[in-house]
C-alpha cells in the first residue's frame, strides 16, 4: 500500500520532499513508509535523502488530552447545567480528570465549585487545547502565542525529527516484482516461480546445526580396525569376560608367578569373587610341570608352582588370556584346523593414570594358528595389517614377553614426526605355553597386539587419553569427529 | 623393562670405538637393546631434586646414556655386561669362558646353615672373586648391579638378597642362621654406633630407601643372619650388611652371598654378580667356589654337582647347559634357510658355543649356553638369538597360506546393529569406563550393595577403582554432568558390558552387554524414552514372530521416581527398565535439569 502510495506519486511527480507530510497526506503511518522507504533504497528503485528537523511533539499526557480532551473541559462537561454536588461529579470522572480539570476549570472561571457543590459558570466551551494538540500531532503548525499554554502545561516537547526527501532512483519502476526467499509448494502450483525473482541467499550465515545422532570416535576406529581383519579373514574371539583367573591370564601363558606384571601394583586382582572355583584339571598339572621343572624340551622356572595363586581371579591384564582359551579348546578338537583370530576389547591395568595411561582401554589382538608358520609369515601379515591403516614402513626390535619367543616391537616410521614410533608387540607363542594344551608340535602361532587409544590418538592428534575415553569426553569432540578414514587407501 | 645408566665414554672405550648417537641407537636396535635417554649426572640430580636450574658450573661433564634393555637379561644390568655383549655381538670378542679357580678340597670357603633359617629363608649361595682391581667406576658399577638386581628378579628382595664383603676382614667358615632378633647385635653398614635387631628395624622405619624391605622380615619371630667364626655379624639379610666387612676401593678379596627363597634364582643373581665382575680379577672370569653344608634335606634338593665335588652344594653354578638343536628346528621357524656353517658365527655373536654334530645323517647344532644366558630356557630361544643376530631386516617377508573364513561374534554384531538404530534415533555415543567407585554404583544411584551383584576390586589404588559397574547409569550421569553447559536437550547413550556376579561360571562372574540411554532437557520428556523403548523393540523382533506389543509394566525401583517408570519385559522376563530419573539422584550427580533413562539387557534379545 505505501510502496505503491510512493512509486505511483513518484510516476507523476518529481520528488517528495517530506516523508512526514507524504504520510499524512495518504493517511499512512511513517514508521510503516519509513520500511518501504529503505527497502527501496536498497534496490535503489528510489533515492532517498535523509533529513533532520526539530519540531514540537506530545508528551504523554498531551496524546491523552488530544484523544480524550482536555480535563478542564471534560469536567465543565460532566457538569449538568444544574449543577452537581462534589461526591457525585467525582463518581462521573476519573480521579486524575477531577483533580487537574478541577483546578483548571476554575482557574479559567469556566465553573464554580462552593460548598453547595459544582455549578457552571458559562453555557460552552470550546476545547481549543485538545484542537491545538490534535494539530500538532498531525505535524500541522501552530502558531507560537498558542504553544505559551501547551508549554507551560509540558504537554508538548521539541525534539528533532528524522525524515525523507525522495526522488526517482537509477532501478525505478512504478510497480517491483516481490523477491521471495524460498520456493514454496504454492509457486509450484501457481508456476509463478518463473516470474520471482529469488532473494540472494547468504551462505556467510551461521547455519542452524542439524539434529542427529552420533558414534563415539574411538569406537569408530575400532569398527574400520575390525573390518581390516575381517578382510584378511580373521574370525572374532569371545571376549566378553572381564573376570578372569590368573591361571588363564598368566599360568597358562606361561608367565611365571614371581613375575612383575602379576604384582598388585599391575593387576587388579578381587576380593569377591576372589578365587575361581574350576580349572580344567589336566592340563593345570602339565602348565604346573612345565613351570616348575620344566617339560617338551624346555628347563622350566625351576620355583614352587603354587596353585593358590593361579586361581586367584583378576580382571584380565590382556586379551590374550582369551587367546589362551580358544588355543585350549582348539586343541581339544579332534583334528587341527588352522585359525585366524582377533579381538578388540577392553583390558585392565592397576597403573598410575597419566596423560596417556587409563587403567582400562582396549587392546587389539591378532593372532594365527598353523603348522609351520615362520618368523616371515609374522613379518608378511603385520606388514599387510599396518598398511592398511597406513603405516607402511615397519621394523622389528628385537623385545622381550614371557610368552613369545621370539617377540618383537613393531616400529612404524611416522612421516609427521620423521621418526621410528613404537606401535605394536608381536611374536610366536611358546612351545611351554602351546604345548601343555595338546596342540600338534609342529603348530605354530604368530601373534600380535597393540593398544587401539594409541594410534587413534596418533590418528586425531589427542594428546590426553580423558579427551577420547571416558565420561570427560567433551561432546562437541564427538560430534566434530570426521568420518575414519582407514581402510580407504 | 629395566633400564640401565652406563657413561658414554666409558662404554665407548669398552666397545673400542665411538659411535654417533645414530649408529649407537641403530646398534641397539638391531640387538634389542634401546638407548631410551641421554643425559648428564647434573641433569639427573637437577631432576630428582626438582631443581630449575643448572647444578654447579659449565664445564664439561660426563654424557650419561640410559639403555633399557630385556626384563630377562640380567646379564644387561651393568655396563660390563652390555659393553662385552656388544663386543662379542660385532666380533671384537671371543666368548669368555667362566671357569673356578683351583683350590685345595679343604681349603674350600663354608657356610654352615642352621636348621631355623628353613623358616624364613631357606636357601644361600656365595662365591669368592680373588685380586679384584677396583677403581671408582667399576666399583659404582658394582654397587648399581645389586641395586637393579634387587629391583628387579630379586622382586625388591623378597626372592633374594645380595651381600658383599671385603674378605680379608672376616673369618671362614661363615654360619648362617635365624635367630630372635634381640639376639642380633652389630653396627650396620653406615652407622658408628651398635643396634640391637629389632631396634635397627625401628631405626630404619624412618630411612627412605630401606623402609620398603623391612616387612620381608619384620613379623618373622627369627630373622636371618650371617656370621663369620668370630660370631662377626656379616650382614641381616634382606635389610643391610655390617660396617665390619664393608668393601672399599681398596678391597681386593670379594666374599659374595645370595640368601633366597628362590634357590634358582639366588644362582642367577649370583652367577650374574661372579660372571660380570670376575672381569676385573687378576685371573680374568676366574671364580672361587663356596660350599655351602646344610643341616638337612634342602642339601639334596640342589645336588647338581658333579665330580669331585659330587654330592655337595658348591656355588656359584657355572655349568653350562647343553642343547643338541637340529638345525631344522631353528632355520624352519624363522623361515630361513641357512646351514650349519652359517648359523654357527651367528650364535657366536649372541655369546653361544656352537658345534656342528651329526645324528643319524641329519644335521644337528650342540649349542652350550653359558651361565650368563639364564634366559635361555628352550632351543626357541636359541632360534630367536639366531634371527636377531641374522637380522630381523633381512628375513623375507611370506605370507601364511592357510585359508581361513573371517567372522565376528554374533552379540557383537548384534549390538553394533543396535548402537546404529540408537544413533539414528538422534542419540550421541559415549564410551564410559567399567571401573568405578562404590557409592557411584550403590549409594548415588539410591541402590543397597547385598554383596550378591558387583565384582569387587581387591587392591584399589583409589576409590575410582572399588567395583566393577552393574549399570550404565553411574557412567552415563558422570558423563552429562562434564558437558552439563551443553546445549539442550542432551541425547546421549551407550552399549557396553556390565559384570555380574554368576555361581554358574567358573571364575564366578559374567559379562552382560547393556544398551543404556539418557535424556536431558528442561522437562523430563518421558515419552522421549519411551518411544526410544518402542523403536528398540520393534526392530529386534525376528520376522515371522508375532509382534509384543505387550512389553511394558509398572516398576518400582529406587532410582526412578515414582510412577514415572516401567519394566520391560520380554519373553516373560524383565529385561530393563526405564523412566525419569529420581530427583535425588541427580542432585547426588549434580544435575540440574530433569533427565529420563533407559536400561536394557540387550543379549536376552538377541
Amino acid at each position: 500500500m505505501a510502496e505503491d502510495s510512493v512509486l505511483g506519486f513518484l510516476q507523476n511527480n518529481e520528488a517528495i520532499p517530506d516523508s512526514h507530510q507524504f504520510a499524512a497526506s495518504v493517511g499512512i503511518d511513517h514508521n510503516e513508509l519509513e520500511n518501504v522507504i529503505k527497502s527501496l533504497r536498497g534496490f535503489e528503485i528510489v533515492d532517498a535523502q535523509e533529513f533532520q528537523k526539530d519540531r514540537w511533539f506530545l508528551k504523554e499526557e498531551g496524546r491523552t488530552y488530544a484523544r480524550e480532551g482536555s480535563p478542564e473541559v471534560q469536567l465543565f462537561n460532566a457538569v449538568p447545567p444544574e449543577g452537581i454536588s462534589r461526591e457525585e461529579l467525582q463518581k462521573k470522572v476519573n480521579p486524575t480528570v477531577f483533580k487537574i480539570g478541577s483546578s483548571w476549570a476554575v482557574k479559567k472561571k469556566l465553573v464554580e465549585i462552593g460548598r453547595q457543590g459544582v455549578s457552571r459558570k458559562v453555557d460552552y466551551v470550546e476545547d481549543k487545547i485538545q484542537g491545538f494538540l490534535q494539530q500538532i500531532e498531525k505535524g500541522e503548525v501552530v502558531d507560537e502565542k498558542d504553544l505559551g499554554e501547551l508549554k507551560n502545561r509540558k504537554l508538548i516537547e521539541f525534539r528533532p525529527l528524522k525524515g525523507y526527501s525522495l526522488r526517482k532512483g537509477p532501478k525505478y519502476v512504478s510497480k517491483r516484482k516481490k523477491a521471495a526467499t524460498d520456493l514454496t509448494r504454492e509457486h509450484l502450483l501457481r508456476g509463478d516461480w518463473r516470474d520471482l525473482e529469488f532473494k540472494e541467499y547468504n551462505l556467510s550465515a551461521q547455519v542452524q546445526p542439524i539434529q542427529i545422532g552420533y558414534l563415539q570416535p574411538l569406537l569408530k576406529v575400532r569398527d574400520a580396525i575390525q573390518s581390516i581383519f575381517l578382510q584378511m579373514g580373521f574370525e572374532e574371539m569371545p571376549t566378553n569376560n572381564y573376570v578372569e583367573s590368573s591361571f588363564w591370564n598368566f599360568d597358562a601363558l606361561f608367565q611365571p608367578q614371581q613375575h612383575p606384571a602379576r604384582d598388585s601394583h599391575d593387576t587388579f586382582f578381587l576380593k569377591v569373587p576372589s578365587s575361581t572355583r574350576e580349572l580344567p584339571e589336566d592340563y593345570v598339572a602339565k602348565v604346573h610341570r612345565v613351570h616348575e621343572s620344566g617339560d617338551y624340551g624346555s628347563l622350566g622356572y625351576r620355583y614352587k608352582w603354587k596353585r593358590e595363586e593361579a586361581e586367584k581371579n583378576l580382571l584380565r591384564t590382556h586379551t590374550t588370556a582369551v587367546s589362551a582359551r580358544m588355543l585350549y579348546s582348539l586343541a581339544q578338537q579332534k583334528s587341527f584346523s588352522p585359525k585366524r583370530y582377533y579381538s578388540i576389547d577392553r583390558v585392565f591395568r592397576n597403573e598410575a593414570v597419566d596423560r596417556t595411561h587409563l587403567a582400562e582401554f582396549h587392546q587389539i589382538e591378532g593372532l594365527i594358528c598353523d603348522r609351520g608358520l615362520t618368523l616371515g609369515d609374522l613379518f608378511g601379515v603385520l606388514e599387510d595389517f599396518f598398511a592398511r591403516l597406513g603405516m607402511a614402513k615397519l621394523r622389528f626390535k628385537p623385545a622381550y614377553n614371557p610368552y613369545t619367543e621370539p617377540s618383537m616391537e613393531i616400529f612404524s616410521y611416522h612421516e609427521g614426526l620423521k621418526k621410528w614410533v613404537e606401535v605394536g608387540n608381536s611374536g610366536m607363542f611358546r612351545p611351554e605355553m602351546l604345548l601343555p594344551m595338546g596342540l600338534p608340535e609342529d603348530v605354530s602361532v604368530i601373534a600380535w597386539g597393540l593398544s587401539l587409544e594409541r594410534p587413534t590418538m596418533i590418528l586425531y592428534g589427542i594428546d590426553n587419553i580423558r579427551d577420547l575415553f571416558g565420561p570427560k569426553v567433551d561432546f562437541n569432540v564427538i560430534k566434530n569427529n570426521p568420518i575414519c578414514r582407514l581402510g580407504l587407501e | 623393562m629395566p633400564t640401565v645408566s652406563v657413561g658414554r665414554d666409558c662404554l665407548f672405550q669398552a666397545l673400542g670405538r665411538s659411535y654417533t648417537q645414530e649408529e649407537f641407537e641403530e646398534l641397539c636396535f638391531e640387538f634389542g637393546i634401546e638407548l631410551d635417554d641421554v643425559t648428564t649426572e647434573k641433569e639427573i640430580i637437577r631432576k630428582e631434586k626438582h631443581l630449575e636450574t643448572e647444578v654447579g658450573g659449565e664445564d664439561e661433564e660426563e654424557v650419561i646414556y640410559k639403555i633399557e634393555v630385556a626384563a630377562n637379561r640380567y646379564d644387561l644390568l651393568c655396563l660390563e655386561g652390555i659393553a662385552r655383549a656388544l663386543r662379542i655381538f660385532i666380533g671384537k670378542e671371543e666368548i669368555p669362558i667362566y671357569k673356578f679357580r683351583e683350590i685345595p678340597r679343604e681349603s674350600m670357603l663354608q657356610i654352615n646353615v642352621s636348621k631355623a633359617t628353613s623358616k624364613i629363608r631357606p636357601y644361600v649361595v656365595g662365591a669368592v672373586l680373588r685380586g679384584v682391581s677396583f677403581n671408582r667406576a667399576n666399583y659404582n658399577s658394582f654397587i648399581d648391579l645389586q641395586d637393579k638386581l634387587h629391583q628387579n628378579i630379586c622382586r625388591k628382595r623378597t626372592l633374594v638378597a645380595i651381600g658383599t664383603h671385603d674378605l680379608d676382614t672376616i673369618d671362614t667358615p661363615f654360619s648362617y642362621e635365624a635367630l630372635i632378633p634381640q639376639d642380633i647385635t652389630f653396627i650396620p653398614l653406615k652407622q658408628v654406633k651398635s643396634f640391637r635387631a629389632d631396634e635397627l628395624l625401628e631405626f630404619y622405619k624412618s630411612d627412605l630407601k630401606l623402609k620398603k624391605f623391612l616387612h620381608v622380615i619384620e613379623n618373622s619371630p627369627v630373622y636371618p643372619v650371617i656370621y663369620d667364626r668370630n660370631r662377626t655379624v656379616l650382614s641381616l639379610p634382606p635389610i643391610i650388611n655390617s660396617a665390619h666387612s664393608a668393601l672399599s676401593l681398596r678391597t681386593k678379596n670379594v666374599f659374595i652371598e645370595c640368601t633366597a627363597t628362590d634357590l634358582t634364582k639366588a644362582k642367577i643373581v649370583l652367577n650374574t654378580m661372579v660372571t660380570m665382575f670376575s672381569e676385573y680379577c687378576d685371573s680374568k672370569f676366574e671364580v672361587e667356589p663356596v660350599e655351602v653344608v646344610y643341616p638337612d634335606d634342602r642339601q639334596f634338593e640342589d645336588c647338581t654337582s658333579e665330580g669331585i665335588f659330587k654330592g655337595k652344594n658348591i656355588y656359584p653354578d657355572l655349568a653350562v647347559t647343553v642343547m643338541d638343536i637340529p638345525l631344522s628346528v631353528i632355520t624352519s621357524p624363522i623361515g630361513v634357510s641357512l646351514g650349519v656353517a652359517e648359523v654357527i658365527p651367528l650364535l657366536n655373536k649372541m655369546q653361544l658355543h656352537a658345534k656342528e654334530k651329526l645324528v643319524a645323517g641329519n644335521n644337528v647344532i650342540t649349542v652350550h649356553v653359558p651361565p650368563t644366558r639364564s634366559d635361555i630356557l628352550h632351543p626357541c630361544d636359541v632360534m630367536e638369538d639366531v634371527a636377531i643376530a641374522y637380522g630381523y631386516d633381512k628375513i623375507p617377508k611370506t605370507k601364511p597360506k592357510c585359508m581361513t573364513t573371517g567372522g565376528q561374534q554374533p552379540l557383537n554384531v548384534f549390538s553394533d546393529k543396535i548402537r546404529g538404530e540408537v544413533s539414528r534415533a538422534g542419540y550421541m555415543e559415549v564410551l564410559t569406563w567399567l571401573l568405578c567407585s562404590h557409592e557411584e554404583n550403590f549409594a548415588m544411584v539410591k541402590r543397597k550393595d547385598d554383596g550378591a551383584k558387583a565384582v569387587t576390586i581387591e587392591n584399589p589404588r583409589s576409590s575410582e577403582f572399588e567395583v566393577v559397574r552393574t549399570s550404565l547409569l553411574p557412567g552415563l550421569l558422570k558423563t552429562l554432568k562434564h558437558n552439563i553447559d551443553h546445549r539442550r536437550p542432551i541425547k546421549i547413550f551407550e552399549a557396553g558390558d556390565v559384570v555380574c556376579l554368576d555361581g554358574t561360571r567358573d571364575v564366578g562372574a559374567s559379562n552382560n552387554r547393556r544398551l543404556a540411554a539418557l535424556y536431558c532437557n528442561v522437562t523430563s520428556e518421558f515419552e522421549e524414552i519411551l518411544g526410544l523403548v518402542m523403536r528398540i523393540m520393534q526392530v529386534v523382533r525376528k520376522p515371522h514372530e508375532p509382534a509384543n506389543d505387550n512389553f511394558i509394566r509398572p516398576s518400582n525401583e529406587p532410582e526412578f521416581f515414582p510412577n514415572r517408570q516401567c519394566y520391560i519385559i520380554f519373553k516373560d522376563k524383565q529385561i530393563g527398565a526405564f523412566g525419569v530419573v529420581h530427583p535425588e539422584v541427580l542432585e547426588k550427580f549434580r544435575i540440574p535439569d530433569p533427565c529420563s533413562f533407559v536400561e536394557i539387557d540387550i543379549q536376552a534379545l538377541l
